[in-house]
């Protein structure tokens, strides 16, 4: 046991100490937080960002009676009166006008009618879109006027309808959130995913490179394969926990530095958020949805199907890097077939956030090779428990299993060079009695 | 008395037999020349002794006592053919690691690795990277890496390819002594004029069998083919005799090879009553090389593929 803890300290502090992996733990939420403020920034700023859009508007239809309602901080409408199309075409623009929008005489009585905005420049997408909605507006206003009905009135009659889910359970009555659900499951699932895949070629590059370094044959004579096979996977596996410690750690102390920061952009959120009541009741919504999930059930599973995921798949790669050598090629071929049930793990997973409770979502979670990453787009629904325990008691037997076979393979691959072996013979090593 | 003992060991691959009943001993304190052609078995016998391999059959003793790989790995050294160490790692904690594994404390593991490593003038290696090394270089850290534990049994693999004169002659030091301190010490090399140097004891293994044991001097007695070298001026008429054959005529020098009924004085006898002046006569006796040769190619060199049943 005190060797095998000395090869997990090797392994570890090896890569720890590496700059790339200060880079990756430190850099990579960094750079993602760093970002998502420039875009949270620029969002938020509504004057600055883009210029505002002067807009004149010849009017023969009487549309707006003189008065535009207008929502878009970045238009400004200006209606210009006494003129034809044809006329203040040669002027607005030295008038200081970006565009001049003209609604002849007969739109509205028309079900389809085409206006023609007039620019030196071509308009972007969302700009004409917002101008079409003023219009639209204005049409509808003055259509429902035309036709004797109050348009508050008709407002109130086509208030949209919100669904809310209740799940019944023995405790009692709670809501179901589940947008919030299925952002927490994917986010999940495709971490793991992650995780496995970075993490276990990172135990068959190291194991290959023993080999091909030739310290392995010094190695197995002071500890057992087994031993130098567990103590690398747990080393690396401690790397990858520790580089989620870090980024919990960091998006904790994000989460309190940013308001330090940047004072004024929380105070623009706030602001932002007190205008629109949309937006309050989104945040408040996520908040909630939040809370309502078992955060605790989730970290717990997350840990445990990334912990049991890895040893499972992490032993099978310490087996293909232990019987290839110097051939990268040679360890592709072995490794896409280990792949493709993580692949199908991961495409059985963006079911399942979809239909937690399918049958294939069910099977995928209790399978062993693809449980890790399909329970994780689950858990943030309410599933039976009986199905995460035997989900649990699945992955223990598999990784249990796993690394048995694998240590076989493991202890006579290490020691052979040249050729690579076939399958059959693999199968042979990993069932042979020492 | 004996350290090691190997008894009837067999280790059979799939398509060959590596180790075929195998058994000898090797006594305390001694440097024993393990022999063979390539892919004679050296290897796998090594990695059984040194507990890598379990044999299929047949057992081994250490220090009188059943072998335990688990407890006896600790008091073995074993310096492979093909090198290796981690190419990044920074030597001087790469030779801490390796030693604590041998079951060293990290204080006594620092002690030893410092001693080693100003004996053979190697202290301003510490912060470096195998991967700086030369080949010569790398090898003698190698070697310090394998005595590091103060191992009572040390194997070496071809310890001096690739070393100068001046690096191979600081290790052949030490080897002579580590076994006077009283090490055991195995090793295994196709140079047969560094086994006349410094091995006791050899045995000679060729396609999974052992084809000979015993010491150097032991060996080349076995082998002697009775031949004497005679240093004097001889004319042609003088040797036309039934006491000897002559195996090759020089002008100052003759061998001659004695039938088993002819004693080396009737031969001295002879050549003084033919007034013959003798500056010398001694008994030449086979070098390992060529007893080496002459065993090995009796049986085909290279080992045939077969399958087991």
């Amino acid at each position: 046991m005190h060797k095998i803890a000395l090869i997990i300290k090797r392994e570890y502090f090896i890569r720890v100490k590496k700059k790339s992996f200060l880079l990756t733990t430190i850099g990579v939420p960094l750079f993602i937080i760093g970002f998502y403020a420039i875009i949270i920034a620029i969002s938020l700023d509504e004057s600055g960002g883009s210029d505002k859009n002067k807009i004149a508007v010849v009017d023969d239809a009487q549309l707006f009676n003189g008065k535009i309602e207008n929502a878009n901080p970045n238009i400004v409408y200006s209606i210009i009166k006494n003129e034809t199309e044809s006329n203040y075409i040669k002027k607005y623009q030295k008038a200081g006008y970006d565009a001049f929008l003209f609604i002849p005489n007969d739109s509205v009585a028309k079900t389809k009618s085409i206006y023609n905005l007039h620019s030196n420049t071509s308009m972007n997408l969302p700009l004409m879109s917002s101008i079409e909605e003023t219009i639209n507006e204005a049409i509808k206003k003055k259509t429902l006027i035309a036709n004797g009905i109050n348009p508050e009135a008709f407002q109130k009659m086509i208030h949209p309808v919100e669904l809310e889910n209740t799940v019944d359970t023995e405790t009692g009555q709670k809501k179901s959130f589940a947008d919030v659900a299925y952002g927490v499951s994917f986010a999940c699932g495709i971490l793991i995913y992650m995780m496995m895949l970075i993490y276990g070629t990172q135990v068959m590059r190291g194991v290959t490179e023993e080999k091909t370094n030739r310290i392995a044959e010094v190695m197995v004579s002071s500890v057992k394969p087994f031993q130098m096979m567990m103590g690398k996977i747990i080393g690396i596996g401690a790397v990858g926990l520790t580089q989620f410690a870090v980024w919990i750690f960091l998006m904790f102390l994000m989460q309190m530095a940013i308001p330090l920061i940047f004072p004024d952009m929380m105070q623009q959120i706030n602001n932002a958020s007190t205008t629109s009541s949309e937006n309050i009741s989104m945040a408040s919504n996520i908040m909630q949805g939040l809370s309502s999930l078992h955060l605790g059930k989730i970290l717990f599973a997350f840990l445990f199907y990334f912990l049991g995921g890895y040893l499972t798949y992490a032993s099978i790669f310490a087996a293909i890097g232990s019987v290839v050598s110097e051939d990268q090629q040679e360890a592709q071929q072995l490794v896409f077939p280990v792949m493709m049930p993580i692949i199908l793990g991961f495409v059985i997973m963006t079911k399942a956030v979809n239909e937690p409770n399918s049958s294939l979502a069910v099977f995928g979670s209790i399978f062993p090779l693809t449980s890790p990453i399909v329970m994780m787009g689950r858990i943030a629904y309410d599933i039976p428990s009986w199905q995460i325990v035997v989900s649990i008691l699945c992955l223990i037997c598999s990784f249990l299993f796993f690394t048995w076979i694998a240590g076989k393979i493991y202890r006579t691959g290490i020691l052979l060079y040249g050729k690579k072996p076939s399958w059959k013979e693999m199968i042979k090593w990993a069932f042979a009695k020492s | 008395m004996d350290f090691l003992s190997l008894h009837h060991l067999k280790k059979y691959f799939a398509d060959q037999k590596a180790v075929d009943d195998i058994s000898f001993n090797i006594s305390s304190g001694s440097i024993f020349g393990l022999l063979g052609p390539n892919g004679a078995g050296k290897t796998t016998l090594i990695r059984m002794i040194t507990g890598i391999f379990y044999p299929d059959h047949g057992h081994i003793d250490f220090n009188g006592q059943r072998f335990n790989p688990m407890v006896d790995s600790t008091k073995i050294g074993y310096m492979p053919e093909e090198r290796g160490l981690y190419k990044k790692m920074k030597i001087g904690e790469q030779a801490l690691y390796l030693a604590q594994l041998k079951g060293m404390s990290k204080s006594d593991a620092m002690e030893s690795v410092k001693k080693w490593f100003v004996k053979f003038e190697m202290e301003s290696w510490w912060n470096k990277k195998v991967e700086d090394l030369s080949k010569g270089m790398s090898q003698k850290l190698q070697f310090v890496i394998t005595v590091l534990h103060n191992p009572q049994l040390i194997i070496l693999d071809e310890p001096f390819s690739g070393l100068d004169p001046v690096n191979a002659n600081l290790i052949k030091e030490e080897i002579f002594t580590l076994a006077k301190n009283g090490a055991t010490i195995i090793f295994s090399t196709h140079r047969m004029e560094q086994v006349e140097e410094i091995c006791d004891h050899i045995v000679l293994v060729n396609k999974g069998n052992k084809i000979l044991d015993g010491t150097v001097h032991q060996v080349k007695q076995d082998y002697k083919e009775n031949i004497y070298k005679l240093g004097a001026n001889v004319i042609a008429e003088q040797l036309m005799t039934g006491l000897f054959e002559v195996v090759k005529y020089e002008p100052n020098q003759l061998l001659l090879k004695l039938p088993e009924y002819t004693t080396t004085n009737e031969v001295l006898n002879y050549f003084i009553n033919h007034q013959v002046k003798i500056n010398s006569f001694n008994e030449v006796l086979p070098s390992l090389n060529d007893i080496f040769i002459k065993i090995v190619e009796d049986t085909t060199a290279t080992r045939k593929f077969e399958s087991i049943q």
